[in-house]
């Protein structure tokens, strides 16, 4: 379950979560779906919550355009 | 020179002056009336002069004293300190201006002036003439409609920045992007930012990242500056390289107050580098209240969820037993209970009935019975022979045989005679 998460960019697995929420909470549901809705949206909360936790800004300096070093 | 001119009039009140019968001027009167020839001219009460200065002198009273010239004349000027004041450069010897003002003449010299009261550096205006014409060409080109404008990704994964590395504006950026959305991937093309060399510097760097796949938005950022150092974003090159990237570009030139082409075009025009990077990236702290929100809502969701079904299984359990064949067998056997205690009720209910009745007939018997009567001392007479009761006195003659029946038995008796009046007298 936590390899997908990583494969997932923060804006989709807070989107999955926020969905992931809504079904829950929209009823309808059997036991079953709804633990494994829990727990996904567990998942996801705390996959957020690390990313935020760790991400440290990454900067990338491309080559000057043309290659000319002015 | 003839003074006879057509609008020729006295040359003014000053007593100082007066008019000479003589038709020669004073050098006074001359000079006075040329003066007033060149400041009631209207052509020469506002005028715009490109020159250069040279000759110029601040004077220790803060007015400016300077002479304009081209190749092929000169002319003086005079810049008084009230407007001097106002002035946002220094003007110096050599430099190409645009003056503003009027020609006045200074008499105790003879000399006639520009009284100037706006100064700028020749160019600016053309600058300003120059942006004009390209922001009216290109807006009516529609490349400032609102149409075109294209939404900036909630959540963008890697951000390019077209600036120069080593300026303030660079470190501004990253430390917000660092602040709010430390997530995002920074793809730097560098560029010059100002000079000959920015535009197509710029544009390059545009086109670089433009077509990087994995780039989701462009910011374009300068720090402020004067409108020559920015002058590189309104370049025409960099308007279309901007109109024409895939990825929504944000501006952020200068300070609030400066609008260059490149915002016009621009996806979204921040008025600040650190604000674009601001208005690009979604904040950390909403972020995180987000995330608790959700979870919140997560456990909330269940636990209403876990209580509904414990809920639904206390129903379900209910109606099983409900329905259950045990419950049927229970509920015959009640049936037949309550079938028993209604018979056995009407029973000792007719039981009753019949009880009371009896006794109801009991008495009445006991009140018809004659026994009751006999007890109080009455006797029954019949003829001994036919048993007939005897109830008058024709009923019985002398010497019949009765039966007289009295409380606890009978006895015989015998009519001695037959009463004449109706009354009969038994003796035993």
């Amino acid at each position: 379950m936590t390899d997908d998460l990583n494969s997932l960019s923060f804006e989709q697995a807070i989107g999955e979560l926020e969905s992931t929420v809504q079904r829950l909470e929209g009823g309808d549901l059997t036991l079953t779906e709804a633990i494994a809705l829990y727990e996904r949206g567990m998942h996801l909360a705390q996959h957020c919550n690390d990313a935020l936790d760790a991400a440290e800004l990454q900067v990338q300096e491309l080559s000057q355009p043309g290659g000319a070093e002015a | 020179m003839q003074h006879e001119f057509p609008s020729f009039q006295s040359p003014g009140p000053d007593p100082e002056f007066p008019l000479p019968g003589s038709g020669v001027w004073t050098v006074s009167e001359l000079t006075c009336y040329i003066k007033d020839l060149l400041e009631l001219d209207p052509e020469l009460g506002d005028v715009r002069l490109e020159g250069e200065i040279s000759n110029f002198t601040r004077a220790a009273s803060g007015h400016l004293y300077f002479t304009l010239k081209d190749a092929g004349a000169a002319i003086s000027c005079v810049m008084w300190r009230s407007d001097a004041g106002r002035l946002d450069w220094q003007p110096e010897h050599g430099v190409a201006v645009l003056a503003r003002g009027r020609i006045s003449l200074y008499m105790p010299r003879g000399n006639y002036q520009l009284v100037v009261d706006e100064l700028q550096p020749a160019g600016v205006g053309d600058l300003h003439a120059r942006f004009e014409q390209l922001r009216d060409r290109l807006r009516a080109e529609g490349l400032f409609d609102p149409e075109r404008k294209r939404a900036l990704p909630d959540f963008p994964r890697v951000v390019g920045i077209v600036t120069s590395p080593q300026a303030a504006a660079l470190r501004d950026v990253l430390n917000v992007l660092r602040r709010r959305y430390p997530l995002v991937y920074v793809l730097l093309a560098p560029s010059l930012v100002q000079g000959d060399q920015a535009p197509p510097q710029i544009v390059a760097a545009l086109q670089d990242l433009d077509a990087r796949d994995e780039i989701d938005l462009i910011l374009l950022v300068r720090g402020g500056g004067s409108l020559e150092e920015l002058w590189a974003f309104n370049n025409e090159s960099v308007a279309r390289a901007i109109a024409a990237c895939r990825r929504p570009v944000v501006s952020g030139v200068g300070h609030e107050t400066d609008f260059t082409i490149a915002d016009f075009v621009a996806d979204l025009r921040a008025p600040t580098p650190s604000a674009a990077a601001e208005l690009v990236v979604p904040d950390l702290a909403d972020l995180q209240q987000r995330l608790a929100t959700s979870r919140e809502r997560l456990v909330q969701g269940m636990d209403r969820l876990l209580a509904q079904m414990r809920q639904d299984l206390r129903e379900q359990a209910r109606s099983v037993r409900r329905l259950s064949p045990r419950a049927r067998v229970d509920t015959h056997r009640q049936q037949v209970d309550d079938l028993l205690r209604r018979a056995s009720n009407a029973l000792a209910h007719r039981l009753d009935l019949h009880r009371s009745g009896l006794a109801g007939m009991e008495a009445r018997v006991a009140a018809l019975s004659p026994l009751a009567t006999l007890e109080r001392g009455y006797a029954i007479v019949r003829q001994a022979g036919t048993g007939e009761l005897v109830r008058s006195t024709g009923q019985v003659r002398a010497g019949d045989q009765l039966a007289i029946r009295v409380q606890d038995g009978e006895f015989g008796a015998v009519v001695e005679s037959g009463s004449e009046d109706g009354t009969e007298r038994v003796s035993e």
